[in-house]
């Protein structure tokens, strides 16, 4: 601290020591969400003649909601950190949902997938699921870091691809009767408590460490950090596989939560994650991102939703508003890298 | 002259205008960024059809007061006059309408497009259907070219051009919009001896035409060469004009620096030990071939050569960046393969790259980052986590000694002068404590102050023990700091000169032959 202010003041007698701390960015987006929720505090006395916000079922809804785009968000971030994008999340969701199901399958159901392979102890469905989320991911990683193709289509493949085999593993029919142990993680806050540990490793590993800092320096300057001794192949693998993860885990607490799994589940997740990411201050351009800010934007999103079927607007409309939200966190971004370029 | 489609021209032809001996004239400019007071009520004046050159440290606000002229920043408070007019630049459109075109210190090229396409990029040629007519905006370009006597092809892409040659086309592009006021920003850092005479004949042609030049500089001998005179700016203020056959060298640095500067290349005679790195025929398809050569423990092994000789190529091969096509790499006896910088870092190398933009710098993020990433390949990590303690106080000591001009540690690396870039990046890799330390072009941009202070390190690690590598395109330094003098000519290694018989001649015979 000290050896700093003699530089400043070394260096900068005009201004003398003055020194300018940086303020975290996340207190502007907290603020907006702070905001909106009162905007729609107001509007529900308005409107419904009832508070928005003193409703204990309706904030456990919107946290549950925001806790499986928050686990996918999470994966999200750290991959658009490093300058790339993730669209395949959604379908990996529900792919695993799927395959993590058929193994969580209790021996009453009636037509189990495998009826030789129920009533398994819970960790086996969690551990295949997370094991598929993870080649899902591998597979991304590989393709854009030795076929140098870009990640939007990698991601796009898989995204198809994903969504494919969630509806071939079944011909279509949903997979159900699920174990006890199995469902318990859905039920309760259990998925908000998923949520907050992954939110909170990945926070640490982002600031803390060695993964961290290799991961903001291949945003910033993907040539500077290969030069720099950094293994980016190696490194983007590894980012792309645990967004994989997070999605396969996401899979597994949708699966859990309505206690069934079916192929169409997740889809457009991987908007709204990247949407959170966005809207909590990550940029496009990588190099700029943090989980606080990413796990604010998912609330942000959750509430909106909540919060417009709360006031009864039409779905339609809610979608429509959706993206037009979207494109304007872009819009922020884009100005944002705009400003700095000065 | 040549007459610029622009408001002042409107002005001009009204007859209002009043005659004015300055083409510009600038007073009490402030300009103050979060935390650093970047210019001081300074002022500055051009006449027309001289050079005159800037001076000054790193982050002394040179850079700062062209992107005042150049419609970039907008000034806290001042006025600037153009042609006796006041004038409020608002765009660099802006400013290019009014005949002010400006060279960066950085690079600004677009890597994928043509030569020709960067130079005309939004006033393309357009044909009867609104599309680009390439075949005018080709005739243009070589038009352009054959005027400044510059040998490239139109039609290639930048991404294949040396560093030398993208400057040359930025070059170009400026001289292109036929302005009035021509600013170049250490336009030679990146440019050898022949580029820079090429260089220096266009600014006079340029001259000669009425043009106001206005050139920044940390080589003291471009000064008296080519400007006519000079503005010395200290830590944001105005220090003097003077005409540059009035003074010295020595007065000038003194009025940069504020002290007297004693040694200027302060080399050490130090015992030489063993082969650290033994180099054999090592090839790279189509770009330099069979080049063989040793560096030994506590030598500084100069490298020479104009551009394109390939030294850069070289040393990027033997980093891993790119893998040889042929011939052996040995580090104290071992062949070792590169595939990777990785696998470089992990037997000892430093590479302090030539280009900061593009390979060095990771702009957006700030000066600890930048300075930490490469020592944390193996070192202030324990099972993952990045000791936060241990590297900011080495980091930050380093950022002392080679004095970095930053407000804290926590400024982002795009907010800093292009010198303090540079001194970022040296002490990124110095802080790896290398064995093998590559330097390429190591003091570009950097002012006589920290260059001494650098070339005082580097002998300082030569005694040590650190074999050195220092690809330079500064006779002087190359001279000054080598033990020996490796020359390169079109990717071949044309000669070795020991300390004692090498002099410039005889480095230039070897680079032209
Ligand atoms: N956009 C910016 N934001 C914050 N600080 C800035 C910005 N641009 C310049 N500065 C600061 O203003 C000071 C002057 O910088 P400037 O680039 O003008 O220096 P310079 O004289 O051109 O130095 P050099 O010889 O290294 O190129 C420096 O301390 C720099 O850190
Ligand atoms: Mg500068």
């Amino acid at each position: 601290m000290t050896s700093e202010q003699v530089t400043a003041k070394a260096t900068t007698p005009a201004l003398g020591r003055k020194h300018r701390r940086r303020m975290p960015p996340e207190v502007n987006i907290l603020l907006v969400l702070i905001g909106i929720a009162l905007v729609f505090e107001i509007l529900g006395w308005i409107f419904a003649g009832q508070s928005f916000l003193m409703n204990v079922q309706r904030l456990r809804i919107i946290i549950l909601q925001v806790s499986v785009i928050g686990i996918i968000a999470v994966g999200v971030t750290q991959v658009i950190i490093t300058g790339g994008i993730d669209l395949s999340s959604g379908s990996v969701v529900g792919m695993t949902a799927m395959i993590a199901a058929s193994f969580a399958q209790a021996s009453t159901w009636a037509r189990p997938v495998y009826p030789a392979l129920t009533d398994l102890p819970f960790f086996i469905p969690i551990g295949i699921g997370l094991g598929i989320g993870l080649l899902a991911g591998i597979i991304n990683g590989w393709l854009i870091a030795y076929t140098k193709i870009p990640p939007f289509i990698a991601t796009l493949g898989m995204m198809v691809s994903a969504r494919g085999i969630a509806k071939w593993y079944t011909k279509g029919s949903p997979v159900s009767g699920l174990t006890d142990q199995f469902n318990f993680i859905g039920t309760s806050i259990w998925p908000v408590v998923v949520f907050l540990v992954v939110a909170l490793v990945f926070h640490i590993a982002l600031r803390y460490t060695r993964y961290g800092k290799f991961t903001y320096a291949i945003g910033a300057n993907v040539q500077a950090a290969r030069v720099s001794g950094i293994n980016v192949e190696k490194h983007l693998i590894k980012v792309y596989a645990i967004a994989g993860l997070l999605a396969g885990l996401a899979g597994i607490v949708t699966a859990a939560r309505a206690q069934t799994a079916q192929a169409g589940m997740g889809v457009n997740y991987e908007l709204d994650a990247i949407a959170a990411a966005v809207i909590g201050g990550t940029s496009l351009a990588g190099g700029v991102g943090r989980i606080t800010g990413t796990v604010i934007g998912a609330i942000i999103l959750g509430i909106m939703i909540s919060g417009f079927t709360f006031l009864r607007v039409d779905a339609y409309y809610q979608e429509i508003i959706k993206g037009v939200i979207i494109v304007a966190a872009v819009i922020v971004d884009v100005y944002r890298q705009k400003k700095r370029k000065v | 002259m040549a007459v610029s489609p622009s408001t002042m021209a409107a002005v001009r032809a009204s007859g209002a205008i009043p005659q004015s001996e300055y083409l510009l004239n600038v007073e009490n400019i402030r300009k103050e960024f979060p935390g650093v007071l970047a210019l001081d009520n300074v002022q500055f004046r051009l006449k027309r059809g001289t050079v005159h050159a800037l001076m000054g440290e790193n982050g002394a606000g040179k850079s700062t007061l062209m992107k005042i002229l150049a419609g970039i920043y907008i000034p806290d408070q001042g006025e600037v006059h153009l042609k006796g007019l006041p004038i409020r630049l608002k765009s660099p459109l802006d400013a290019l309408e009014n005949g002010i075109a400006m060279i960066h210190q950085e690079l600004n090229l677009m890597p994928f497009m043509t030569v020709a396409e960067n130079i005309w990029i939004r006033r393309e040629p357009k044909n009867g259907f609104g599309f680009v007519d390439h075949g005018k905006m080709y005739d243009m370009t070589a038009e352009l070219f054959e005027r400044l006597n510059i040998k490239l092809d139109p039609e290639s892409q930048v991404r294949d051009l040396s560093v030398a040659n993208r400057q040359m086309v930025e070059i170009a592009k400026a001289v292109s919009y036929e302005s009035d006021v021509l600013i170049m920003d250490e336009p030679t850092s990146a440019l050898t001896e022949r580029e820079v005479a090429h260089l220096f004949e266009i600014i006079r042609s340029l001259r000669e035409q009425g043009i106001g030049i206005v050139y920044i500089t940390h080589k003291m001998n471009e000064l008296f060469e080519i400007a006519d005179e000079f503005s010395v700016f200290r830590d944001g203020r105005y220090i003097g004009t003077h005409l540059s056959t009035d003074v010295t060298r020595d007065d000038i640095i003194k009025m940069m620096v504020g002290r007297e500067i004693t040694q200027m290349f302060p080399k050490e005679e130090v015992p030489i030990g063993d082969v650290v790195l033994s180099v054999k025929d090592l090839s790279l398809k189509n770009v330099f071939h069979n080049v063989s050569f040793d560096v030994r423990a506590g030598e500084i092994l100069g490298v020479a050569g104009l551009v394109g000789s390939g030294r850069s190529n070289v040393a990027e091969t033997i980093f891993g960046v790119t893998p040889a096509t042929s011939g052996t790499i040995e580090i104290k006896g071992e062949v070792v393969k590169m595939t990777s910088p990785t696998q470089a870092i992990s037997h000892g190398m430093a590479f302090i790259t030539e280009d900061r933009k593009e390979t060095g710098c990771l702009l957006i993020l700030d000066v600890l980052e930048n300075m930490q990433i490469a020592v944390l390949q193996d070192r202030f990590v324990k099972y993952g986590f990045v000791q936060e303690k241990g590297i900011t106080a080495a980091c930050t000591k380093m950022s002392e000694t080679l004095r970095v001009k930053t407000p804290n540690m926590e400024e982002r690396v795009e907010n800093l002068s292009g010198g303090n870039q540079q001194k970022v990046l040296i002490g990124r890799w110095l802080l790896t404590n290398p064995k093998i330390l590559i330097l390429d072009e190591p003091t570009r941009g950097i002012d006589v102050g920290a260059k001494a202070e650098i070339h005082r390190l580097v002998s300082q690690l030569a005694k040590q023990g650190v074999a050195v590598i220092m690809i330079s395109s500064e006779m002087p330094e190359v001279l000054g700091m080598s033990d020996r003098v490796m020359v390169m000519h079109e990717g071949r290694v044309t000669g070795f000169l020991d300390r004692a018989e090498a002099t410039q001649v005889k480095v230039m015979e070897l680079a032209s032959k």
